[in-house]
């Protein structure tokens, strides 16, 4: 057993779930891009309102992706292949299909700095180098997505199954790929492109379809392609919802389904009377961090290896990894073992119990530690799950209560409360999904009486009718109607990101970062703003709210200042008793306590901080010694 | 270290109707003075109780009066003797008075601190305030108890209040004492720093008393920015944080056992060595840090860092307001803060007052952009929520919760359920039958205390653990205690609600059906797995394990039995067999609590015989005795019994002194531990 473990806090986040890991280590992908005309010709309004064909949607979302990607996940290795072209370039040799690449990197590989600089200019060139051409046309036996779907499934060859996850995302615009043939040798194409289809499944290849629907014209899967990724009435019924979303915010939508949906873990949830149901969990909101640091030799640039050793204070022997803790109580050593500290935290069995119902208003905005980890039923396992949580979640959601539960999880067994949130769909596809939510509540002693610190026995001021209504008027105001969470990037995560690529690029300017975060000035001075704004502070500080402002200030700063000038005076005063240059020059210094040194350091008006060494130093140096 | 060091007097009501809840009290009160002792060593506290038969404390023998209170403990410095007072508080048999035992409490706390250690003087009252008190000799109660309130706030004391009342029916006359006693006690808030809380339950009493002063401190005093022109001072406090364990240390056994001054801690020490040659350290000024960008390492230094950092000011800034249901609850990604108005500036204050009421009553909230500290590398991005106070001594205030960033979210798609076919849906029967379940399974009934309570709900692994130090310190070979009766109802659902609602329970299992996949084929099921197996998993990089041919390192679900006979006859590692006998014991432990009704018993006894077989085999009947005894313990705390008569049917016996040298067990004694259950039952 590891010890850490029995302390490790963040169990939930995936990627430090060992089994998750392991079980698929590593994503291959290969982007398949129809490049055909038709992609070139149906254009959509972007995000910019500018409008864009098909095929720059495509293609500049997979770039976008990219870049995310080689920072979050840079083992994966990832193809881009186009077809429907006119120039082929694959190791097949096949009609129609061209792989993306540059030089000193493998058709199927990890992304490096240069793949994705060339990438971004892959349109500037396109007709020159690639060229688009109709891959499939009467009278030609050639057929480019079969010819697509083989090149991806060799290039898949690579890695076992097991410990690799292997995609295919198809984006394309053409819901009848073989409209154009008729008879026998439509059906005969039809027939082998789902054959090899099939195959690349059977080797499990998950194929996936990213369809581009133009502003007059749905994409249609039941045409051909939901045989093709082998959709049944049910799934088909699901897939289109997903898949129909308006043309607007596509680029959106194709980049959120770009990254694979991965599980936290499964739990059982137990709910009464020996009934208990399988969850699936998964995390849906977790803080980014800046990719983990890599320790290198500034000399050589070659990574290093870090070593812990573990050194007994007493006896300076390398001990290793102690099976034993240790807390001083009562003046006497108490030790656990690790076996000790994982029953004392197994107060239940790592499942999921639930415990009651409450109404939402029990549930206080500081009823919260960290982020939630979301859960959703399966059916996996155990029939019938999925039913019985359905039932529960409606119920919950109609008579506007939470569950609550214990989490017995190995880590921290903690209170959760579970909330059913309903699906919410707006234009741009799904904004919630179906499911509960899985809040963490803190215990008594988590909790702070913070209000009650600065309670005053003669009474509050409250704040009259008027004010509150001018309060009123200035949130009429100052509305963020569309506001919504994820509307920030975090702008030190991105300066981070432009950094690291700036660099491994070897761009010479660093991308201008926005700070989206800042609020609107120019928004806030708008007439109609200021007004509002001028009317309750009035209402609440008076006509001479500045100068308050200024007295609070001024009456704070002297008081500190006033301090600070007592204790510099008596400093001044104390440091006159001493030799200084004599104490130095004798060596005599470090015979004077830190309190008597400081005397010196205050008196001069130096740096107090530090060590003793380091106080002395200081002194000798301002001496000029 | 000693600045912040608060005098406290614990006064404890122990008349005859407080006894039923005297363990519980024992309990908060030890585990308050357990957590000083590794906290804050330097508090003092003293003990007294009131409603006993005698009568000992300075006052009775100054000015007479003051009947029935027992000075325990005058106030000391934190030991472990306060430990022992407090776990053995006497049974009283008269009626208490805790308007005297106030006075008493405040009298130790004067006499020791005087004008001293202002404002960290706390008297902690625990009682059910059922009697009445005495009439003072002149005056009413009410300005006696005002008169008192005074005095404290004079001397800058605190009083805390927990006022147990159980679920026991009351007569009316009993019913006005209550009432005139929880008025009189609710006059001291109004004069002094007070506070007092009302439980129902034993649990909630475990959690009502603050164990652990954590003096708070501001994470940010200035400026909440309206706009560039209008700002109100504000300070942010820490709302919520998460109480973790001790940090304990790592301990080192090296030290000779003669070595009395032995620290016995751990250090340690980092290097960095090339990965080329091993043997080269590589001094901390010669290392650059690498970010990785696809298979390439960046190396970036420190300066280039810095020269681009992203530094923003600090400040805390209005972005603006939108509606409340524009922020979803599960968008909360931390501890919580609270935004109060700084106490000192009544304009401030009225300001904060406005902005949340105006908010409440409109249902917005207020979005911000926070940056606390110079120099501080990221913004924080949150969502103010008004909080509303209904108390006249307390100024409104605001919630921040963090809210994510764009980066944080991963949009997941998930299935609709309305769209998923009618054979996953649930049908009106069952729907209703899920209706009542969530009404009638409920936690916070109308007229009673809302249970669970996160502000009344103790952390159990945390007691447990305070619970098991103190047992260590007197035993070092304790073993871990249970989990106790009111701590289960935390990790268990409470049997009064569940027996209450056995009927809404039986119904809503009858209108659903639950059946293994038959798809899945069974090797593949990892949910039982996961949980056994999860604490070996590391194994698999024992580089002994690795090279040689696949050995079994876990215990499946399918055959524990042949997983543990291979795993402890494993030769490679002397740990198997320690590692064997662990995991078994979890498995059976597992097997047993997940039990329902007793399906898993025949295979948890396989296990049990495989076990004790193989302690035999090993000469290891300690590890076997040990734990029967334990899981028999354990089924009878709770409440599997059964088991244990089963196990007692199918005559699993102690491992003998005939069997294995070590066993302290006579052949006479094998079955004792059955017999003794007989004998109780």
């Amino acid at each position: 057993m590891d010890p850490d473990d029995v302390f490790r806090d963040d169990e939930d986040d995936n990627e430090n779930d060992p089994l998750q890991e392991r079980q698929s280590s590593k994503e291959l992908v290969v982007f398949l891009v129809d490049a055909s005309p038709k992609m070139f010709n149906v254009t959509c309004t972007g995000e910019d309102q500018e409008n864009a064909s098909h095929f720059h949607v495509a293609v500049s979302c997979i770039a976008e992706s990219l870049k995310v990607q080689i920072i979050n996940r840079p083992y994966d290795e990832i193809a881009i292949c186009f077809f429907n072209t006119r120039e082929k370039k694959n190791l097949q040799d096949l009609n129609g299909v061209y792989v993306f690449n540059v030089a000193e990197r493998e058709y199927l590989d990890s992304l490096t700095a240069r793949f994705i600089k060339e990438f971004d200019h892959v349109e500037e060139s396109f007709s020159k180098v690639i060229g688009s051409e109709y891959g499939i046309v009467s009278g030609s036996r050639d057929n480019s997505l079969y010819n697509a779907l083989w090149v991806a499934q060799a290039l898949l060859r690579k890695g076992s199954a097991k410990t690799n996850d292997k995609r295919i995302l198809l984006l394309t615009n053409e819901d009848d790929p073989f409209g154009s043939i008729k008879g026998v040798t439509k059906l005969d194409m039809t027939r082998t492109t789902l054959q090899r289809a099939k195959d690349a499944q059977d080797l499990g290849i998950t194929i996936e379809l990213l369809p581009l629907s133009g502003p007059n014209e749905e994409f249609n899967v039941s045409l051909f392609y939901a045989d093709l990724i082998g959709l049944d009435g049910d799934e088909l019924a699901q897939f289109m919802p997903l898949a129909g979303e308006r043309f607007e915010d596509m680029s959106k939508q194709l980049r959120k389904r770009m990254f694979k949906k991965r599980r936290v873990r499964r739990i059982i949830f137990m709910i009464a009377g020996g009934l208990s149901v399988e969850l699936n969990t998964y995390a849906l909101i977790r803080p980014t961090v800046p990719g983990k640091v890599t320790w290198l030799d500034s000399v050589t640039n070659l990574p290093l290896k870090g070593e812990r050793s573990l050194i007994c204070a007493d006896t300076g022997a390398i001990v290793n990894e102690p099976i034993k803790r240790f807390q001083t109580y009562k003046n006497q050593d108490v030790t656990f073992t690790i076996e000790e500290l994982s029953e004392i935290k197994r107060v239940s069995t790592g499942t999921l119990r639930l415990l009651g119902f409450k109404p939402l208003s029990c549930l206080k905005d500081y009823h919260n530690l960290k982020p939630p980890v979301f859960v959703c039923p399966s059916d996996e396992e155990l029939m019938g799950s999925t039913c019985i949580f359905i039932a529960l979640h409606r119920s919950m959601i109609r008579l506007k209560r939470f569950a609550v539960a214990f989490y017995g999880s190995s880590s921290r067994p903690q209170l959760v409360g579970l909330i059913a949130q309903e699906e919410t769909i707006d234009s741009g596809g799904q904004i919630e999904p179906p499911g509960m939510h899985m809040i963490y509540l803190p215990y008594s002693d988590d909790i702070r009486p913070i209000e009650e610190v600065h309670a005053d026995t003669s009474g509050v001021p409250l704040a009259t009718d008027d004010q509150i209504q001018k309060a009123v008027a200035l949130i009429k105001r100052v509305d963020l109607k569309d506001f919504s969470v994820c509307q920030f990037s975090n702008p030190a995560m991105q300066s981070h990101y432009a950094l690291v690529q700036a660099m491994a690029l070897d761009e010479d300017e660093m991308p201008e970062i926005v700070d989206e975060t800042l609020p609107d000035k120019e928004g806030m001075a708008r007439p109609g703003i200021a007004k509002a704004l001028e009317e309750f502070k009035i209402s609440v500080y008076g006509e001479n709210y500045d100068e308050e402002d200024e007295k609070a200030t001024l009456g704070k700063t002297s008081n500190a200042a006033k301090k600070r000038k007592q204790f510099t005076e008596e400093a001044i005063n104390k440091s006159e008793y001493y030799d200084w240059g004599k104490l130095a020059d004798d060596g005599k210094l470090k015979d004077l306590t830190v309190q008597e040194l400081k005397y010196y350091l205050t008196a001069n008006k130096l740096t107090v901080g530090g060590k003793k060494d380091a106080l002395i130093s200081r002194i000798l140096t301002h001496m000029g010694k | 270290m000693a600045r912040n060091k608060e005098g406290l007097v614990l006064l404890i009501d122990v008349s005859p109707s407080m006894h039923s809840v005297l363990p519980e009290i024992q309990k908060v009160c030890s585990l308050l003075i357990q957590k000083k002792l590794v906290y804050s060593k330097y508090d003092e506290v003293g003990v007294a109780v009131f409603g006993t038969e005698d009568t000992k404390n300075d006052l009775t023998n100054e000015v007479g009066g003051y009947e029935h209170i027992t000075v325990l403990q005058p106030i000391k410095v934190v030991d472990g003797d306060l430990v022992d007072v407090v776990q053995q508080l006497p049974r009283g048999t008269a009626p208490g008075d805790f308007m005297d035992a106030i006075v008493v409490g405040m009298d130790l706390l004067i006499k020791k601190f005087q004008e001293t250690i202002k404002g960290k003087k706390r008297i902690c009252l625990i009682t059910n305030a059922m009697y009445p008190i005495k009439d003072p000799y002149e005056g009413t109660k009410e300005d006696q108890v005002s008169t008192l309130a005074e005095q404290m706030a004079v001397h800058g004391m605190k009083i805390d209040c927990i006022i147990y009342r159980g679920y026991q029916k009351r007569d009316p006359h009993e019913d006005n004492i209550i009432k005139e006693n929880d008025m009189l006690l609710s006059i001291f808030s109004t004069k002094t720093k007070a506070k007092a809380v009302h439980v129902e339950s034993s649990t909630s009493l475990l959690g009502a008393l603050r164990t652990r002063n954590v003096s708070p401190v501001t994470i940010y005093r200035g400026d909440l920015e309206i706009s560039s022109t209008f700002k109100i001072k504000v300070w942010v406090y820490k709302k919520t944080s998460e109480e973790k364990f001790p940090t304990l240390k790592k301990y080192s056994d090296k030290a000779p056992s003669t070595d009395k001054f032995a620290t016995h801690e751990i250090k340690l020490d980092y290097e960095y060595k090339s990965v080329q040659d091993p043997s080269k350290v590589v001094p901390p000024e010669q290392r650059i840090k690498g970010y990785r960008y696809g298979p390439q390492v960046i190396p970036i230094s420190s300066a280039e860092l810095e020269a681009v950092k992203f530094r923003p000011e600090k400040s805390v800034k209005l972005l603006g307001f939108t509606n409340a249901s524009n922020v979803m609850r599960h968008h909360y990604m931390k501890d919580v803060n609270i935004f109060i108005a700084d106490p000192g500036n009544k304009k401030a204050i009225i300001a904060v007052s406005a902005l949340a009421r105006a908010m409440k009553e409109m249902n917005k909230v207020a979005i911000l952009r926070c940056v606390w500290r110079q120099g501080q590398a990221n913004v924080v991005i949150g969502v103010l929520t008004p909080n509303v106070s209904d108390n006249d001594n307390i100024a409104d205030s605001f919630y921040f919760n963090v809210l994510p960033f764009a980066e944080d979210v991963r949009e997941f798609q998930f299935p609709s359920f309305d769209n998923l076919p009618a054979s996953l849906q649930p049908n009106a029967e069952q729907q209703e039958a899920a209706d009542r379940l969530v009404m009638m399974l409920d936690l916070a009934p109308a007229g009673k205390e809302e249970s669970l309570q996160p502000e009344f709900t103790p952390n159990p692994a945390l007691e447990r653990f305070y619970h098991h130090l103190e047992l260590k310190s007197k035993h070092p070979d304790a073993a871990v205690p249970p989990l106790d009766e009111s701590l289960k109802r935390i990790t268990e659902p409470d049997s009064e609600v569940i027996s209450k609602n056995k009927f809404v329970i039986d119904e809503f299992r009858r209108h659903f059906e639950l059946k293994p996949n038959p798809k899945l084929k069974k090797s593949t099921r990892r949910l039982l797995r996961d949980k056994t197996s999860g604490s070996y998993e590391n194994q698999s990089t024992d580089l002994i394990a690795s090279t040689s041919e696949v050995k079994t390192e876990t215990l499946g679900d399918l055959t524990p039995v042949s997983d543990f006979e291979a795993m402890i006859s494993r030769r490679d590692s002397p740990e198997w067999v320690s590692k064997a006998i662990f995991a078994m014991k979890i498995k059976i432990f597992d097997l047993v609590e997940n039990s329902y009704e007793g399906d898993n018993y025949p295979k948890a006894l396989e296990c049990l015989i495989a076990l004790r077989k193989g302690c035999v085999i090993e000469q290891e009947p300690k590890q076997f005795n040990n734990f029967l005894s334990h899981i028999y313990r354990f089924c009878k705390e709770k409440d599997l019994s059964s088991f244990c008569e089963f196990l007692a049917s199918k005559d699993v016996t102690l491992i003998t002194k005939t069997e294995a040298e070590d066993s302290e067990i006579e052949e006479r004694d094998a079955r004792s531990l059955f017999v003794k259950a007989d004998l109780n039952s």
